[in-house]
């Protein structure tokens, strides 16, 4: 069994840096999550599946465009985005009167579907997609050895997760947003086209998730069940988060990683469950989420 | 297929004499339960159904005028569905007797119901080497390959050419805890030490943690006892972490030629591990690997799916010589007869149900070494089937008599 | 805001109309007859998920709570009926009951929990409390984690019934099923139903009124989880199994999908939900992934143009309450 006081700090650092490698995926997707949820009280349970969509894209593109890394990460985005888009005009239009939680039933019967399409066609063993020629190798930093690509991860979720933030907080475009979710009939008589606007945004959200299948896509396997456990995860980052806010899911989802890390090392078979833990105390102290406010 | 073969069947059938009376309801139907879906589907699924019918068209069932029915199903990897589905068969469907089971959870529920029932379990896909053990069965028997089996070679191997101090990442259920078990025994006989062990959660995307533990205990080896996904991303992980350029080694305890394959040689050169079958080996493994591909939409054979070929191929030739399907006495037959096939060679099942063959431990080639498609292993050593697997004494099955 | 079931309105009603009895009839008159034509097994798996669907409905269609995590109830009866009756040696009937008295207790600790907060934050505490019965089942030694309690005897129920027998098996399940849906019915329609359905459609005015809601919620929930229990506890006995599947989160999701095809708040939707989800996989287990994909394809549909569910779109044909 690993020592417990024992490790020492090297290990630790190394431990906690990995934590903040994961948590820049938990960032994103909660992200992804939280715009669409915080804006348009739509609960993506699809979210998972688009995340794997993105992935798979991206090996589409290599394997029959010769396309690269590089470009997936321009290109999967958008497509799967466009899809997003299509689900969200056909279907999910149709349940804004209602009550959310259909929503949540209509995209987590979205998600099966997705999944078992493409089990289907390629299995669950995983399909290879090797990291970009310009990211390998690593940085020797003593403790460990900080893979390049992995460093470039958190990097660049940074840089997107900030973005969104500021865009969403800080622009104009992003108070129209907030405006519409708070009162659309009064801002669609001020012109602003609404319902464009909540397809558009709950396209970005999707391309969120699938940007981060892409910068997956090289360190884990692309398989069909990659999103499939991950989404109650994510979920759970945004509920302790605070489903509206944007900075609560993106300081949860690192926050989260590095936890989630410390715990591999103490006692690792609870590595998947300590997020609820946390996210039951959190429900039952503050329902709103360390971020959130009540709505 | 199937069709074709009982319109056929069913004219001999008004020919056929009285020796046919036995066969419950005339037709001898197999069932292939399997992972069709899942991590394992590409190492067992519809490969091994595939198996299983050419082993009735090439033992010529039909000629032979023995009517034979291959069907399948998906147990996803949970002990309940498989339970399920073959209490079904024998209930409701009349089948006789039940193939690969991968998943060492399944095989043990499924071993318990076919022993109620008075049927035949041939287990190819399971790992657990208790089926031969504890939970040995006079309707069971354990073909390809074991936990003590693949402990037993690479554990050996490795630590004889000087991989003395392992470290464990090991799949947290009772596959990869017999796992571990079985080669830290190893380890220790052959004054190897243990350093450290850790366990993960099935169907873990992210090894990071646990590589930098791993490499933080020094330990020469790093032994996975893990399989499909798990074992394949741990190893993908691993080169992006720099532990093999760091001097330290991975032992794959259970490896498959699929995983290989989805692996890529670039990332998976230099694994040594142990397997019972692997297509390349002569001749006549060769061909039948060639003619397996063709209707495997160009996957090679992986030892599971030999395994079920030649149980079935053994099964076919006892009833025939038995002329009856009754499970308890078609297995008892079975293990008073030798086996010989194309695949395995000739070989020979204890009375605890554990099937005998050699083993083989192989390493995947460099890229620069392959020279053509499917080409992957080269063979290190063959381990001779009397030191192959456990010794019978060692076990706790209740059917040896002492 | 909570899922209310979109149906005519009707004049309430306090005595049992006369076109239940005839519905209750024909379910009776079909579970009676079936096994001598279907295979017993698979007739009492979905008598099992019946009843835990109609305990899962009477959270959601008449207290409005939706839970997603009742799988942890189902799951840990299971477990407790089997350890019982393997290890402890208790005749059935005493193995049942006490693993329907775990899934109680436990219903009592997370509902007490949960009832707290509302709506989607009610369903997010259901499922983190409940993946923490799943992290325990994994850990606990006595569940045997991936390979669950198997070989699970059945005995003797009461010293007289064989269960061993699948016929005599089956009726008793029948008998099981029919107590706790009779049980189900008499909430639902006694004044505790009407004032859980008060509250669900508006629970300031109940609250204005002088009903603790939240007493009556927790009840609700704690009825909801013991019935589940009973469900789990029976589904380990005929079975003779319990296992990880039983708490796993996407339990906690079929239970919702049963539902809400047979129809939310119907009396008879679950378990019309249950018979056509369980048909459909066992006859759809030869094409794998197929099963999810036809599931998640039932859940759109439904959602989008079928809300009220067999049960539901039936009633409203033949104009009266199901």
């Amino acid at each position: 069994m690993t020592t417990v006081f024992g490790i020492p700090t090297q290990a630790l650092f190394g431990q906690l840096l990995i934590g903040l490698i994961n948590g820049s995926f938990y960032a994103i997707l909660s992200l992804g999550l939280a715009v669409i949820f915080g804006l348009l009280n739509i609960i993506n349970f699809t979210h998972g599946a688009q995340y794997m969509m993105g992935a798979f894209v991206a090996y589409f593109l290599l394997q029959w465009a010769g396309l690269g890394y590089w470009w997936a990460l321009l290109i999967a985005p958008l497509v799967v985005g466009l899809i997003g888009i299509v689900l969200e005009r056909t279907m999910l239009q149709r349940l804004y009167k209602l009550d959310h939680l259909y929503g949540l039933l209509l995209t987590f019967g979205l998600a099966l579907i997705i999944q078992g399409l493409f089990r289907n066609e390629f299995g669950s063993s995983g399909l290879p997609y090797s990291i970009p020629p310009q990211l390998t190798g690593g940085q020797n930093l003593g403790f460990m050895v900080l893979p390049n690509y992995r460093a470039w991860v958190v990097a660049f979720s940074l840089v997107v997760c900030l973005g969104t933030w500021y865009v969403i907080e800080r622009t104009k475009l992003g108070s129209y947003l907030r405006a519409a979710t708070e009162n659309p009939t009064l801002v669609r008589a001020f012109g602003v086209n609404v319902p464009r606007m909540i397809t558009l945004t709950y396209g970005f959200g999707v391309g969120l998730a699938a940007l981060a299948g892409v910068l997956a896509a090289p360190i884990y396997q692309v398989n069909p069940l990659m999103g499939a456990d991950l989404i109650i995860v994510v979920f759970a980052v945004v509920v302790i988060g605070g489903m509206g806010s944007i900075m609560g899911s993106i300081v949860t989802g690192f926050a989260l990683g590095v936890i989630e890390g410390l715990t591999k090392v103490f006692y690792p078979e609870a590595s998947n469950t300590v997020i609820f833990v946390i996210m039951a105390l959190v429900l039952l102290v503050k329902p709103a989420g360390l971020f959130g406010r009540e709505r | 297929m199937g069709k074709k073969l009982l319109i056929g069947l069913a004219a001999l059938a008004l020919t056929a004499g009285p020796a046919h009376a036995q066969i419950s309801d005339g037709v001898i139907k197999i069932g292939v339960l399997n992972d069709q879906s899942s991590l394992y589907a590409d190492l067992t699924g519809q490969g091994s159904v595939l198996a299983a019918r050419m082993a009735v068209e090439d033992y010529g069932a039909a000629t032979k005028g023995m009517k034979v029915e291959v069907i399948f199903a998906d147990h996803q990897n949970k002990a309940d569905v498989g339970a399920n589905i073959a209490r079904q068969w024998y209930d409701a469907d009349k089948v006789d007797a039940i193939v690969d089971v991968p998943n060492s959870a399944v095989a043990l529920a499924v071993n318990q119901i076919t022993r109620e029932k008075g049927r035949a379990l041939l287990v190819s896909g399971a790992a657990s080497s208790d089926l031969t053990s504890k939970a040995c069965s006079p309707n069971t028997i354990h073909w390809t390959y074991d936990t003590w089996a693949l402990a037993n070679g690479t554990g050996n191997a490795i630590v004889k050419t000087g991989g003395d101090t392992w470290f464990f990442i090991t799949a947290d259920y009772a596959f990869g805890h017999a796992l571990e078990r079985d080669t830290e025994a190893v380890v220790v006989k052959n004054s190897g030490k243990v350093l450290g062990k850790v366990r993960h959660p099935l169907n873990t995307a992210d090894f990071s943690s646990f590589l930098l533990q791993a490499q933080a205990s020094k330990a020469k080896i790093i032994g996975l006892a893990n399989a499909g996904g798990d074992t394949t991303n741990a190893i993908k992980q691993a080169a992006e972490f720099g532990i093999v350029r760091g001097g330290q080694n991975l032992a794959g305890l259970l490896v498959f030629l699929t995983d290989v394959h989805g692996l890529g040689l670039q990332t998976a050169q230099g694994l040594i591990f142990t397997e019972s079958f692997y297509w390349d080996m002569n001749d006549k493994t060769r061909a039948w690997g060639k003619k397996f591909a063709e209707r495997n939409r160009g996957i090679h054979p992986t030892m599971i799916h030999a395994g079920v070929y030649s149980a079935v191929t053994h099964y076919l030739k006892t009833i025939d010589a038995l002329k009856t399907d009754d499970g308890s006495k078609v297995i008892a037959k079975m293990k008073e007869t030798p086996t010989d096939d194309p695949l395995f060679g000739k070989g020979t099942i204890r009375a605890d149900g554990r099937k005998i063959h050699p083993v083989y431990l192989v390493e995947v080639k460099k890229p620069a070494e392959s020279k053509y498609a499917w080409d992957y292993y080269k063979i290190r050593a063959t381990i001779p089937a009397s030191e192959a697997f456990r010794p019978i004494e060692q076990g706790e099955c209740p059917l040896v008599k002492k | 805001m909570a899922i209310t079931r979109e149906s005519v309105t009707l004049p309430a009603v306090s005595t049992t109309p006369r076109h239940q009895y005839v519905a209750f009839g024909v379910m009776l008159a079909f579970f009676v007859v079936a096994p001598f034509f279907v295979y017993p097994l698979f007739l009492m798996k979905a008598l099992c998920f019946a009843l835990f669907a109609c305990a899962f409905n009477l959270l959601i269609g008449y207290a409005g709570l939706l839970s997603f995590g009742h799988a942890a109830f189902l799951g840990s009866a299971g477990y407790l009926t089997a350890h019982s009756a393997k290890v402890w040696g208790f005749p059935p009937e005493l193995a049942i009951l006490t693993g329907t008295a775990t899934a109680g207790v436990l219903g009592i600790v997370i509902g007490a929990l949960a009832i707290r907060r509302q709506g989607i934050y009610f369903a997010m505490i259901t499922l983190a409390l409940a993946q923490m019965i799943y992290f325990f089942s994994l850990q606990a030694p006595f569940t045997h984690g991936e390979d669950g309690i198997q070989a699970v005897p059945r005995g003797v129920l009461f010293g007289l019934l064989d269960l061993r027998q699948p016929m005599t098996m089956y009726f008793v399940v029948l008998a099981i099923f029919v107590g706790g849906f009779l049980l189900i019915y008499r909430t639902i329609h006694s004044p505790f139903g009407q004032v859980l359905k008060a509250i669900r459609e508006n629970e300031p005015r109940a609250v204005s009124l002088g009903y603790t809601a939240d007493q009556y919620k927790l009840i609700a929930f704690v009825l909801s989880a013991t019935l589940s229990g009973l469900a789990g506890g029976t589904k380990a006995m005929v079975f003779q199994l319990a296992s990880l599947t039983d708490v796993h989160w996407t339990m906690s999701g079929e239970v919702v999908l049963m539902t809400l095809l047979g129809g939310l708040g119907t009396v008879f939707g679950p378990v019309a939900g249950a018979l056509v989800v369980v048909a459909l996989e066992n006859y759809l287990a030869q094409l794998g992934a197929w099963v999810t994909i036809v599931q998640g394809v039932i859940f759109v549909v439904c959602v989008l143009t079928f809300r009220r569910g067999i049960i539901g779109e039936l009633a409203r044909i033949l104009r009266k309450p199901l």
